[in-house]
C-alpha cells in the first residue's frame, strides 16, 4: 500500500492554468492512473472550461462537490498560494499539496494558525503537505507533483526529506539497488510548514507495505530531533538518517529558507547526535543511504 | 535581508517606539555638523555596519565634545571594523550615526521572531539587556522569558504585562514597556520582518523607556511588497559576487574552501558540499541552479564561481528531473569554453536523460571527469587539488 495517496485517489489542481500547474499537470497525468486521478482544475475565471480534458470549476469547494476529490494541490504564485491553501482548507478536504516556492512566512503563520483554530472548533482537518516541496508519489499508482515518476518503483520503503533533489538522490539509489518504494515524500524547505518528519515516521510506522524508512533532514529548525524522540519511543521500522549542511555556515541562508542556523541545537552535527542516540542508522555519506539501509532489511 | 540601525530606527519611530534623536553620516564633517543640530553635552558615534558586536570591536564611542565628535568620526569612519559577526577581515565602514546621549538606569534585552516548533510569534525579553543574548541564554536560560503570539490575536496586554514584569521593569514604567512591546510587535508583522530586535531597550533615570539599538532581518519571499524596505538595502554590506549570482537568480554563498560545487536544488547542494568535506576537502561556494538552469545561467554560474581564486577545482552534481542532463551538459560544455576553464572538472550527472548528457560530454574533446555517485566525483576532485 502507501500513505496519504494511492491509485484511487482523486485531485483538484489549483492553478491548472498557470505555465507550471500546466507543464506538471500534463506529467501527472501520464504517471501511472493519473488520467483517472486527476479530475479537476480551479481557476475562477475559466470555470466551465477545461484542459487536458480535465473540467474546470470555479471554486475549489465546487470542483469538490461535482468529482469526489479530497486531495488539491496548488501551483498558485506566491501572492496567493496562502489563499489558495485556506480555500482547499475551506473545502474540508483531506489534503492540501502546496508546490509554490517563495510565499511569504508571515501568510504562512496567518494560514496555519486559521487551520489550528478551525480545527480546535471541531472542523474538518486538512492535512497540509509543503509549501516549496517537490509533492508526494506512490510508485506505479500514482504522482502529485513535480517529482521525475521514472526514477521510482514500486516496492516497501518509505522516505521522507525536506529537499526535492535529494529525495531523488535516494530514490534513485533505492531503485539502483532493486529497492523500490512504497511512498516518497517531500515535506519542503519553508520554516513555516504543514506535515513534518514526525507526521510522515508516523504515518510509514502504521503503513502494513512499508517495512523500512529513509529520513532526510537539512539545518534549521527542531523538526527531524522532534521525529527521532518520537521514533525512539514508537517506531517499529528500522530508519537510516542523513542530514545536509555539515559544511554550512551559522547564519547564512542556504537555498532553503528553513535551512539557516539560528541556535546551535539545529546544526547538522547535533541532529545526526539526536538521530543516532534514537537509535536511527546515520551516515554522513549521502552516497551511501540505500545501501545502509539494505543492510538493515 | 538586513538593515542597518539607524534605518531600524527609522521603522521603529515610524511605529511609535521611542528611540533617541540622531542622525546618520557618510563624513566626518556632516558628524560634527550632527552633534552641533542635536544639542546638548553628550553624543555617541556609532560605526553603521550590519554587523552585530561593534562596541567590542571598537565601532562605538561616547563624545563629550564636539572635538572629540570629530576625533571618533575620523577614527570609525572608512576603518575595518571586526567582530565576532565580520569574519576576520572586518567590515569597511563607510556610514555613521550620531545619536544625543541616553541616561541609562537599566538595559533590557527584547526581540520577535518567528517560532518554527509553534508557529507562532515569539516575543523574547531577558533583564540582562546589552550582553549578546546567546551567551544569556548558554548561561541563565531562566533569565530570557518568551510569549508565543498568534497573528489572530496579536500581542495582548496580558502577554505584554507578563513580559515587562518578568524582567523587572518598575511599576512607573510598566505601562510604557507594554506599549513598546506591543509596537514592536505590530512593527515586526507589518513589515514583514524575521528579526527585529532591540538590544538594549533602556530604562532611563526620568523612567522613560527607549530604544537604543535596532537589527532587523527581513523575509526575502515578502520584500515584493515592501519598496520602503527594499529601498535600505545598502549592497557595500553584501557579497558582491552574491549579489551578481542573485541577478541570475542563482543561490550563492561563498565560503573558505577550493572546491567550487554546482548543483541543483538547496538540500543536494549541502550533501554535495557535506560530502568534499567527508573526503578531505572544503567547499568553495553553495551554489543552487536551481529547477530551470539554462546554458546561460551554467555558464553566469562558472563565472561566479572562478572568480574566486582559492578554486582548484570543481564538481558538478545534477540530478535531472524535470531538468534533462543533456541541457545542463550543454551548458557545462558550453561554460567551461567560455570561460577557458583551467582548473579540473568532475561532472556528475543522475536522472533524466543520463546516458545523452555523459555522451555529450565525452564528446566535447574537454578533459571533463565524470563519476557516477557523489562519493566517487568528490574522491576524484579532492584527488585533483591534492
Amino acid at each position: 500500500m502507501s500513505i496519504y495517496i494511492n491509485k484511487d485517489t482523486k485531485v483538484i489542481t489549483q492553478g491548472i492554468t498557470g505555465k507550471t500547474g500546466q507543464f506538471h499537470t500534463e506529467k501527472c497525468q501520464e504517471y501511472a492512473n493519473g488520467k483517472n486521478c486527476f479530475v479537476a482544475g480551479v481557476n475562477p475565471k475559466k470555470a466551465g472550461e477545461s484542459i487536458f480534458n480535465i473540467p474546470i470549476f470555479g471554486s475549489v469547494k465546487e470542483a469538490a462537490k461535482q468529482t469526489g476529490a479530497t486531495v488539491s494541490v496548488i501551483y498558485v504564485p506566491p501572492a496567493g498560494a496562502a489563499d489558495a491553501i485556506w480555500e482547499a482548507v475551506e473545502a474540508d478536504l483531506d489534503l492540501a499539496i502546496c508546490i509554490t516556492e517563495g510565499i511569504p512566512v508571515r501568510d504562512m503563520l496567518v494560514v496555519r494558525n486559521k487551520m489550528k483554530a478551525k480545527e480546535a472548533a471541531g472542523g474538518k482537518k486538512t492535512l497540509l503537505l509543503g509549501p516549496n516541496c517537490p509533492g508526494l508519489i506512490t510508485p506505479e499508482e500514482i504522482k502529485i507533483g513535480i517529482m521525475p515518476g521514472h526514477i521510482h518503483r514500486k516496492g516497501r520503503i518509505g522516505v521522507v526529506s525536506r529537499s526535492g533533489t535529494l529525495t531523488y538522490e535516494a530514490v534513485a539509489q533505492l531503485t539502483e539497488i532493486g529497492l523500490g518504494q512504497s511512498s516518497a515524500v517531500g515535506i519542503g524547505g519553508d520554516p513555516i510548514n504543514g506535515l513534518k518528519h514526525i507526521d510522515v515516521m508516523k504515518a510509514f510506522n502504521d503503513d502494513p507495505d512499508t517495512d523500512a524508512v529513509i529520513m532526510i533532514g537539512e539545518i534549521g529548525g527542531p523538526d527531524e530531533a522532534e521525529a527521532a524522540i518520537w521514533c525512539k519511543a514508537n517506531m517499529k521500522k528500522p530508519i537510516v538518517g542523513f542530514i545536509a549542511g555539515v559544511t554550512a555556515p551559522a547564519g547564512k541562508r542556504m537555498g532553503h529558507a528553513g535551512a539557516l542556523i539560528s541556535g546551535g541545537a539545529d546544526t547538522a552535527d547535533a541532529k545526526l547526535a539526536i538521530m543516532e542516540e534514537c537509535g536511527f542508522t546515520v551516515t554522513r555519506n549521502p552516497s551511501e543511504m540505500a545501501k545502509l539501509l539494505k543492510a538493515l532489511l | 535581508m538586513k538593515i542597518h540601525e539607524y534605518q531600524g530606527k527609522e521603522l521603529l519611530k515610524k511605529f511609535g517606539v521611542t528611540v533617541p534623536r540622531g542622525i546618520p553620516c557618510f563624513s566626518v564633517d556632516e558628524a560634527v555638523k550632527a552633534a552641533e543640530t542635536l544639542g546638548g553635552k553628550v553624543w555617541v558615534v556609532k560605526a553603521q555596519i550590519h554587523a552585530g558586536g561593534r562596541g567590542k570591536g571598537g565601532g562605538v564611542k561616547v563624545a563629550k565634545s564636539l572635538d572629540e565628535v570629530r576625533t571618533y568620526a575620523g577614527q570609525i569612519l572608512g576603518m575595518q571594523l571586526k567582530t565576532h559577526q565580520t569574519g576576520p577581515e572586518g567590515q569597511k565602514v563607510n556610514r555613521l550615526l550620531v545619536e544625543e546621549g541616553a541616561d541609562i538606569k537599566k538595559e533590557y534585552y527584547v526581540a520577535a521572531l518567528t517560532d518554527r516548533a509553534t508557529q507562532k510569534v515569539a516575543i523574547m525579553a531577558s533583564s540582562e539587556g546589552g550582553m549578546d543574548i546567546e551567551e544569556v541564554a548558554h548561561a541563565t536560560p531562566e533569565k530570557i522569558i518568551k510569549v508565543f503570539v498568534d497573528p489572530a490575536a496579536g500581542l495582548t496586554d496580558a502577554q505584554a504585562t507578563e513580559l515587562a514584569n518578568g524582567i523587572g521593569v518598575p511599576a512607573g514604567s510598566l505601562a510604557q514597556a507594554v506599549d513598546t512591546l506591543k509596537k514592536l510587535y505590530t512593527c515586526y508583522m507589518e513589515t514583514d520582518a524575521s528579526l527585529a530586535e532591540i538590544n538594549p531597550l533602556i530604562l532611563e533615570g526620568n523612567g522613560n523607556i527607549k530604544a537604543i539599538d535596532a537589527k532587523f532581518n527581513f523575509d526575502a519571499n515578502a520584500l515584493y511588497r515592501h519598496p520602503e524596505i527594499v529601498a535600505y538595502r545598502d549592497l557595500d554590506e553584501e557579497d558582491a559576487d552574491e549579489i551578481e549570482a542573485s541577478k541570475f537568480d542563482l543561490a550563492y554563498i561563498s565560503l573558505d574552501g577550493n572546491i567550487g560545487c554546482l548543483v541543483n536544488g538547496a538540500g543536494l547542494a549541502m550533501a554535495t558540499m557535506d560530502t568534499i568535506k567527508l573526503f578531505g576537502a572544503e567547499p568553495a561556494n553553495f551554489l543552487d541552479v536551481g529547477g530551470g538552469a539554462t546554458t546561460e545561467k551554467v555558464t553566469e554560474a562558472f563565472k561566479i564561481m572562478l572568480k574566486n581564486t582559492k578554486v582548484k577545482g570543481i564538481l558538478v552534481n545534477i540530478f535531472g528531473g524535470i531538468m534533462k542532463c543533456d541541457t545542463i551538459a550543454n551548458g557545462v560544455v558550453t561554460a567551461a569554453r567560455e570561460t577557458h576553464l583551467a582548473v579540473p572538472l568532475v561532472v556528475r550527472m543522475k536522472g533524466t536523460n543520463e546516458d545523452l548528457g555523459k555522451k555529450i560530454l565525452a564528446e566535447s574533446g574537454l578533459p571533463i571527469i565524470t563519476a557516477d555517485s557523489m562519493a566517487e566525483a568528490a574522491t576524484k576532485i579532492v584527488a585533483t587539488v591534492k
